[in-house]
C-alpha cells in the first residue's frame, strides 16, 4: 500500500507541476515536452487505478500522436508565441471565474458522496476481477453494442461520401504526380544528345 | 458467454445485403467514374429487390436480435417492404432524370441505397439507441441527396436548410432520449414497457418532458406541423427525382417509427401522449389543407400534401388502438403507392426548353396528352380522397379507427379539412381538362415510367375490388406492436 501511495503522490505531483509549466514555460517547444510529460503520469494514475487499457491508450494516442503533432506544429509554423501570450494578464479574470466555478462543481460532487454516502453506489462501476479491461471493453463494443458499433462505422462512412460528393471537383490543368511515370522515364525521354562541330558552338 | 450467432445474421439478412451491396457499388462506381452511373442504379434496384425477397423468404415471425437491438417482426416486415418498393421505385424514376439534367453521379443510386438501409433499421429499432442510429444514418443521406446539385443554388439552399433544421430535431430526438434514459435507467423499449406495465400509470415529470422532446423530434422527421416548416422548401429546391424519393419512402419508414416508438415503449402512457398526437393532427391536417390552395408550383403544393396526409395517418395513431395503426399501415402503403404514380407524372412534366414544375403548365394536359391527364386525374382524385379510389379507404380506416376511440372532434375535423383539401387537388383536375392548351410536353416519356405510372394507377384505381391482402397483413403487423 505504502508504494502505491508513494506512487500516487509522485504521479500527481508531477502532473500537476508539468501541467503548470506547460503554460508556463517560455519555449514553446519546452511547452509541449512538458504536456507530454503530464500525459506521461496522467497514465501513470491510470495504471495505479486499474485501468491499464486507457493508460496505454493514452501514450499511444496522445503521446504518440497528438504531442508529435503539436510539436512539428511548433516546429515547423513560425508562430510568434510571445505576441500569442501578450494579453495573458488580461484574460486571467476570465480565466481565474471558468477555474473558480469547475472547482464548485467539483466540490459539489465530492460533497455529494459525504453527505449521502449511498448515492455513491449508484455511479460505481468496479473493475470486473476476471476480465481484463481490453477484454471489458472489447465485450461492450464488439459483442453487446455490435449494431451500434456497425451502424456507427456506416454512418461515417456515408458523412465521409457525402462530404465528397459535395465538394469534390475535378479541376483542369493541374498537374498531378505520377510515380510510374516518373519511375517509367529513361534516359532517352529527358537527354538529347547534340553533335557539336569543333570551333562552331550550338 | 454468448457470441454473434448466425440466427443473428440471419435476421438481419437484407440490412446486410444492402449495407454490403451498397459498398460494393460505390467501389464499382469509385473505379469506374461517373459513366457507370446507370449500371449502378439498376445493381441498386436489384438489391432492393433482392432485399424485398429475402424480407419475405423470412416469415414474418418476431425475432430479437443483436443483444435486444434489433426486431423483426410482422410491423418492421411491413414497413420494410413499403419502403424497399419506394425507393427501389424512386431510383428507377430518377434514372432518365439524372442522364438528362447532367447530375448523373454514381454517388447517386449508392445514397439512395444507404438510405433505405437507415430506414429499414429505423423500424426495426428496439431501442432508443438503435432508433436514433437510424435516424442519423438515414437523415445524412438525405441530406447529402437534397444538394446533390451543387451548381444550382436552389439545391444547395435546400441541402443546407434540410442540414440545419434536421440537426436542430436530432437535437431534440437525443434530449428527448437521454431524458428519458435519465428517468428510468433503460433505452430498451422492452424494459421500458415492462417499467410501466409494473409501476402503474404515474410516470414522472421528467420522462414526460423527454417523451415530448421524442414525439417533436419525430414530428420534424415526418414533417408535421409545427415542425414542417422545412418540408415546402426542401421539396421545391430539391431536384425532381430526389423530392420523389423524400415524398415516399423516408415518409413511410419515419411515420413506422413514430408508430413503434411512441406505441411499443409507451403504450401504457396513452393518456399523457394522445392530446399531443391529436393536436399534432389536427395542425397538420389544417395547415396541408388552407396553405396548398394558394400554391402555383406543383412540388411545393406536394409537399403540403404531404404535410397534410402525415397529419391523416397520425389520426390512426392518436386512437393509440390496434384498429389505428392497422389505418396508418394501410394509409402508409396507399400514400406511397399514390405519390409514387404523381410524382412519376410530375418527372415527365418537360417542355422543349426543359422541366418545368408550375400547376398552370399542365393546362390542357387532356387534348394534348390523355392518358397522362386521365392517369394523373385519378391520382388527384385519390389523394383528395373520393370514392372508389384507394385514397378514400386510406382515409376512412383512420376516421373509423379514431371515431371508435371517441375521438368525434378530431375525425370531424379530419373530414372537414379534406373537404378543403379537395379543392385544390380538384383544381389541378380542373385546369388539365377545362383550361386551354399551352405548350405541349415532350412526347416519349419513358417505358419505366409507363410502367410505374400503370402499375400505381392500377393499383389506386382496383384497390376497392381486392382490398383483403393489404387489411389482413396490416392486421397482422399492428397486433405484433401491441404484443
Amino acid at each position: 500500500m505504502v508504494i502505491q501511495q508513494i506512487a500516487f503522490y509522485l504521479f500527481s505531483f508531477v502532473a500537476i507541476a508539468s501541467a503548470f509549466m506547460v503554460i508556463a514555460a517560455r519555449n514553446p517547444v519546452h511547452s509541449v515536452l512538458f504536456l507530454i510529460l503530464t500525459f506521461f503520469n496522467a497514465a501513470g494514475l491510470f495504471v495505479l487505478l486499474g485501468a491499464e487499457f486507457l493508460a496505454m491508450i493514452l501514450v499511444i494516442v496522445y503521446v504518440g500522436a497528438v504531442a508529435v503533432l503539436f510539436l512539428f506544429v511548433v516546429m515547423m509554423l513560425d508562430i510568434n508565441f510571445t505576441e500569442l501570450r501578450h494579453g495573458f494578464l488580461q484574460y486571467l479574470p476570465v480565466g481565474a471565474a471558468v477555474g473558480i466555478v469547475l472547482m464548485i462543481e467539483l466540490l459539489f460532487v465530492l460533497g455529494t458522496w459525504i453527505t449521502a454516502p449511498e448515492a455513491k453506489l449508484g455511479g460505481e462501476s468496479p473493475i470486473s476481477a476476471t476480465a481484463t479491461n481490453t477484454h471489458a471493453l472489447g465485450q461492450i463494443l464488439y459483442t453487446d453494442y455490435v449494431y451500434l458499433f456497425q451502424g456507427a462505422g456506416i454512418l461515417l462512412l456515408v458523412a465521409m461520401i457525402g462530404a465528397i460528393v459535395l465538394t469534390l471537383r475535378s479541376r483542369e490543368g493541374v498537374r498531378r504526380q505520377s510515380a510510374s511515370e516518373q519511375t517509367g522515364r529513361r534516359r532517352a525521354d529527358a537527354i538529347e544528345i547534340k553533335k557539336v562541330a569543333p570551333g562552331q558552338g550550338i | 458467454m454468448q457470441t454473434l450467432l448466425f440466427g443473428d445474421i440471419a435476421t438481419l439478412a437484407s440490412e446486410m445485403v444492402i449495407a454490403l451491396a451498397a459498398m460494393a457499388l460505390l467501389m464499382i462506381g469509385v473505379f469506374r467514374g461517373d459513366r457507370s452511373t446507370r449500371l449502378v442504379a439498376w445493381l441498386s434496384v436489384l438489391t432492393l429487390a433482392a432485399a424485398l425477397a429475402l424480407l419475405l423468404d423470412g416469415g414474418d415471425s418476431t425475432t430479437i436480435a443483436l443483444r435486444g437491438m434489433f426486431v423483426a417482426d410482422p410491423f418492421a416486415l411491413f414497413a420494410k417492404v413499403v419502403v424497399l418498393l419506394g425507393s427501389a421505385f424512386a431510383i428507377v424514376l430518377s434514372m432518365a432524370y439524372i442522364e438528362r439534367e447532367g447530375m448523373a453521379r454514381f454517388e447517386y443510386p449508392v445514397l439512395i441505397l444507404f438510405a433505405t438501409l437507415g430506414m429499414m433499421m429505423m423500424v426495426s429499432a428496439n431501442n432508443l439507441m438503435a432508433l436514433y442510429l437510424g435516424v442519423e444514418l438515414q437523415s445524412l443521406a438525405l441530406y447529402v441527396v437534397a444538394a446533390l446539385r451543387r451548381d444550382s443554388l436552389r439545391s444547395t439552399e435546400a441541402g443546407l436548410k434540410y442540414f440545419v433544421l434536421g440537426a436542430l430535431s436530432s437535437g431534440m430526438l437525443l434530449y428527448g432520449c437521454s431524458l428519458i434514459y435519465g428517468f428510468t435507467g433503460t433505452t430498451s423499449f422492452e424494459s421500458l414497457s415492462a417499467l410501466f406495465l409494473d409501476r402503474g400509470a404515474q410516470p414522472s415529470l421528467g420522462l414526460l418532458i423527454g417523451l415530448v422532446f421524442l414525439i417533436s423530434g419525430l414530428a420534424f422527421k415526418v414533417s408535421a406541423v409545427p415542425f414542417h416548416m422545412w418540408a415546402p422548401d426542401v421539396y421545391e429546391g430539391a431536384p425532381t427525382p430526389v423530392t420523389a424519393f423524400f415524398a415516399v419512402a423516408p415518409k413511410v419508414a419515419a411515420m413506422a417509427l413514430f408508430l413503434r416508438a411512441v406505441i411499443a415503449p409507451f403504450i401504457e402512457l396513452v393518456g399523457q401522449w394522445q392530446q399531443i398526437i391529436v393536436f399534432i393532427a389536427i395542425a397538420s391536417m389544417l395547415l396541408g389543407a388552407f396553405a396548398a390552395i394558394h400554391q402555383t408550383n406543383i412540388k411545393r403544393l406536394m409537399a403540403y400534401s404531404s404535410i397534410g396526409h402525415m397529419g391523416y395517418a397520425l389520426v390512426g395513431l392518436a386512437a393509440g388502438t390496434p384498429e389505428g395503426v392497422r389505418g396508418v399501415l394501410v394509409y402508409l402503403a396507399i400514400y406511397a403507392a399514390m405519390n409514387v404514380g404523381a410524382f412519376a407524372l410530375i418527372l415527365t412534366m418537360r417542355q422543349k426548353g426543359g422541366m418545368v414544375e408550375g400547376i398552370s403548365d399542365l393546362a390542357g394536359l387532356s387534348r394534348t396528352h390523355p392518358f397522362r391527364a386521365g392517369f394523373f386525374a385519378i391520382f388527384m382524385f385519390s389523394l383528395a380522397g373520393i370514392p372508389p379510389l384507394a385514397g378514400f379507404f386510406a382515409k376512412f380506416y383512420v376516421f373509423i379507427a379514431a371515431v371508435n376511440a371517441g375521438l368525434y372532434a378530431l375525425a370531424v375535423i379530419g373530414v372537414l379539412a379534406s373537404v378543403v383539401g379537395a379543392y385544390y387537388y380538384l383544381r389541378i383536375v380542373k385546369i388539365m381538362y377545362f383550361d386551354a392548351p399551352t405548350e405541349p410536353f415532350v412526347r416519349p416519356i419513358g417505358g419505366e415510367m409507363t410502367v410505374i405510372v400503370g402499375l400505381t394507377g392500377a393499383f389506386t384505381l382496383l384497390y376497392v375490388f381486392y382490398p383483403a391482402p393489404l387489411i389482413a397483413a396490416a392486421q397482422t403487423a399492428a397486433q405484433a406492436l401491441f404484443r
